[in-house]
Formats: C-alpha cells, sequence, structure tokens
C-alpha cells in the first residue's frame, strides 16, 4: 500500500480523482493493457467513480483469452495420449476449445495436472520418469522466463521426458496492432506494470514516439492504478506523448536483465496468430530450434497454430481490442456466463467479460 | 495469470544460479521461492513473487520519486512529499 503525504489509500484515491477530474478540458479514451488491471479497476469500484471525460477502453492483456484455439485442442489431444501428462495453471482448464475444454478432458480421463509454478512440471517430470510431462505454457513476458528457467532445469537434469507447449506472447507487438487497425480510438496506454518489471520501458518508446500515445506504466492497487491514470491525463492535457512510470519501485528502466537474458537464451520471436486477434507480428515467443528437444511442437510433430476455431459466435477480438464493452456484447450474460463461457475472456480471471460478470453479480448481490 | 505479490526475503537457501531460493515473509504466510531470475537478492529485500518465482526487488527510492511528481502535478508549488513507500501489488 502507497501512502502518499500522510493519506490513507481512501484519501490518496479521493485526491487522485479530484485533481484528475480538475485537469481535464476534454474526453481522453486510454487503454489499460492488461487484463489484471481491468479486473482491478472493475473490482474495486473505480470504473464508476472516473471523470466522465476518461473512458477506459480494456485491452488484449489477457494471456488465457489469446491463447489460439487450436493450442488448447493440441493440448487436450496431448493429454489423451497414452503415457503423457499435461501440466498447466489452473486459468487454462476451462478455456473452450473446438469441442471440448481441459476440465472435460480430464473428467473424460485425460491426465491433466495443475501447477503454481513451471518448476512443479520438471519435478513432476523427474518424479515419473516413465511418463513424458508436457508444460502448456501460456503468459506474457512476465511469465516467460519462467518457462525459461524450466527448460533449463529440465536440460541441466538431462530430462528427456519433458517437454513445453508454449503461448507465450509479447505486448508491444499487441499495441501495434491494435493502434494499426483503422477502427482504433486510444489517445494513451496504461503499460502493464509486472510485463515491465522483466522488460522494462525501452520497447515502449518507439511506440510512444512513432504513433504520439503517451505510456505510462502502472501498477494494479487502486492508488497505482489512479496514479497512472493521472499521469497519463497529465500528459494527454500538454500534448506530450512520452514513456514514464509511476509503477517505477518495482519496474525499472532496464527491467530484469537476467530474465531477459535467460528468454532470449530460450526462445525467439515469431508471427503467430492469436484468439480473436488473428497474426501478430512477431507477438509471440516460440523455443529456439536448438532446444526442440523440450519443444512438445517438435516431439509431437504438432501443425503451426492456426487463427480458425471459434466456430461459436463469440466476439471476443473486439473485446480485446477495446471496440467492444463486455456488457455490450449480445451473449453477456445470456449465452454465456462463467460457467458455461462462450468465449475466453468470461472464463479468464484476467478476462474483461469475466470481470463485468463477476462485478454485475456482486452488486446484484449486495 | 500476471498475478504477483509482494513480499520481504527472510533466509536465503543455495547459492546455484538456477536453483537457489528464498523464504519470504508475505505477511500472511511464508514461502519458498526460486531466486533463478533474481540471483542477487539478499536478506530484508522486498521483492514482488510471480508464480514463484522473485522477479523484481523494490527500488523505495524511485516508488517515493513517482510521488514526489504526482503531488507536483496537482500543486506545482508543493514540496517533495514524504512517501512511504511499500507498493503492494495483485491483478
Amino acid at each position: 500500500m502507497i501512502a502518499a503525504h500522510g493519506r490513507s489509500e481512501r484519501e490518496a484515491v479521493d485526491w487522485l480523482l479530484e485533481s484528475m477530474a480538475a485537469s481535464l478540458t476534454r474526453r481522453w479514451a486510454i487503454m489499460e493493457v492488461c487484463g489484471g488491471q481491468t479486473h482491478a479497476f472493475v473490482r474495486h469500484g473505480l470504473l464508476d467513480r472516473l471523470p466522465t471525460c476518461i473512458e477506459l477502453l480494456h485491452g488484449p492483456g489477457c494471456p488465457v483469452c489469446v491463447t489460439p484455439i487450436s493450442r488448447i485442442d493440441d493440448a487436450i489431444r496431448l493429454a489423451g495420449l497414452p503415457n503423457v501428462i499435461v501440466a498447466t495453471f489452473g486459468d487454462m482448464l476451462r478455456v473452450p476449445g473446438t469441442q471440448s475444454d481441459l476440465q472435460s478432458a480430464r473428467a473424460a480421463g485425460a491426465d491433466v495436472r495443475v501447477v503454481s509454478t513451471p518448476s512443479e512440471a520438471v519435478d513432476l517430470a523427474a518424479r515419473e520418469p516413465t511418463r513424458h510431462v508436457v508444460f502448456f505454457a501460456v503468459g506474457f513476458e512476465t511469465t516467460a522466463p519462467t518457462t525459461a528457467i524450466a527448460v533449463l532445469m529440465a536440460r541441466e537434469k538431462q530430462l528427456a521426458n519433458f517437454s513445453v507447449l508454449a503461448s507465450h506472447v509479447r505486448v508491444p507487438p499487441a499495441m501495434c496492432a491494435i493502434l494499426d487497425a483503422p477502427d482504433t480510438r486510444i489517445d494513451a496506454f496504461l503499460a502493464a506494470g509486472h510485463v515491465c518489471t522483466i522488460m522494462g520501458t525501452l520497447e515502449y518508446e518507439p511506440i510512444a514516439r512513432n504513433y504520439g500515445v503517451p505510456i505510462v506504466v502502472t501498477g494494479f492497487e487502486p492508488v497505482d492504478l489512479l496514479a497512472g491514470l493521472a499521469r497519463c491525463v497529465a500528459m494527454l492535457e500538454r500534448g506530450e506523448s512520452n514513456v514514464t512510470s509511476s509503477y517505477a519501485g518495482w519496474a525499472h528502466a532496464e527491467g530484469n536483465p537476467r530474465a531477459r537474458s535467460i528468454m532470449r537464451e530460450v526462445f525467439e520471436t515469431k508471427t503467430l496468430p492469436w484468439r480473436g486477434l488473428g497474426a501478430i507480428e512477431n507477438g509471440s515467443l516460440v523455443l529456439r530450434r536448438e532446444l526442440d528437444a523440450f519443444s512438445a511442437d517438435a516431439r509431437f510433430g504438432l501443425s503451426a497454430p492456426n487463427v480458425g476455431g471459434d466456430a461459436r459466435a463469440c466476439p471476443s477480438g473486439d473485446v480485446l481490442r477495446g471496440v467492444l464493452k463486455p456488457a455490450a456484447c449480445p451473449h453477456f450474460g445470456r449465452d454465456c456466463t462463467p460457467e458455461r463461457p462462450l468465449g475466453a475472456p468470461m472464463v479468464s480471471s484476467e478476462g474483461a467479460c469475466a470481470a463485468y460478470f463477476l462485478n454485475a453479480e456482486r452488486r446484484g448481490a449486495s | 495469470m500476471c498475478l504477483a505479490i509482494p513480499g520481504r526475503i527472510i533466509e536465503i537457501i543455495g547459492s546455484d544460479p538456477l536453483t537457489s531460493e528464498a523464504r519470504v515473509d508475505f505477511d500472511e504466510a511464508t514461502r519458498i521461492v526460486s531466486l533463478a531470475l533474481l540471483p542477487d537478492a539478499r536478506v530484508g529485500d522486498h521483492v514482488l513473487v510471480h508464480v514463484g518465482f522473485a522477479i523484481s526487488r523494490l527500488d523505495e527510492a524511485a516508488a517515493e520519486r513517482v510521488w514526489a511528481e504526482l503531488e507536483r502535478l496537482s500543486d506545482p508549488g508543493a514540496p517533495a512529499p514524504h512517501t512511504s513507500a511499500r507498493g503492494a501489488s495483485e491483478s
């Protein structure tokens, strides 16, 4: 918790909202890239308290939401093979694939294990030498280095029964793709604080410069979120388009150099489709060729992720680009709920649709 | 997925860069976390932990500068603020 000038959290929130409102001269549309921030804005009731001149657009920073449906299908298929264990984070279990999800596959007998850290998947492989452990790895740059460490650990232990089904993605190329879309109306970004603890802020400078948008690295508590917005508004009102950080205590300009170097050792960038958004130039991280021994794609001869899949009517791409507000979707709360999700943003703890749905439920209950 | 939680290192275990770990105090519980991504961390450091890995160390002076700048935005004549800056964080 940050207490500024001796203020309590509530006082700091009020002060930030007031000083922001006082400085506004026109409407601004600001995208928070990170789904965790979307949930925090909604959960803390901040959306309703923002000055009406500020419109928040919710961005694509939900790794579960952008994982290609063909990767989910791959994971389900691998988990059904004899002597294969698929290990992944709990968030992935209920994400709909083409016909099923990992939770249903597990109920039908597939071996799917939930892990809380990639190292657990490596330990599992070491304990079960007669079986093959596939770690289904998703996440942005915050999580990718931890998968990279798991690969290096498996190599050091000379494990022949561990591989990674990678669906790691990068924030800056997605920001560019969203800004390049003809219907974009983004004036500024709140960049994801946790991603920047790894990557630093340098990658964002060409985006701010080339597109003329301020970018503020922002944290996750109410005070952090509003501090980021206040910095953003100040830059917009002054006509500046720089990169600044309101999360500088944790996200340093150079990021985490060791994590970045380990990522470079294990991954290379590639242009692959994101669910709902299509191909994003250099937006994905795949294992380097020399690490094929630890690549589930190479081990099991998988085809590259493809764009197809969402036969159901979920317009998740428009939600992930901030063009469609969750509650404006014709399916929201009708044929799409967290219990029976039509698309990934309704499932994930970082999906914008789930954030709106859970908030509406909480309000209904109170 | 990007959940990251701040805690304080109370013990360092091991020195191998790939496998060294720390016992981290998160107020309500202590957990063992990997230092593979932050091998220079020391006892007493505030660190941000993501999926079992310490990923960043708090720079208190930088956190304080953020607040000093915010105060100046709202009141250009304001003195540099006194801040306590243990930035809690979750998503």
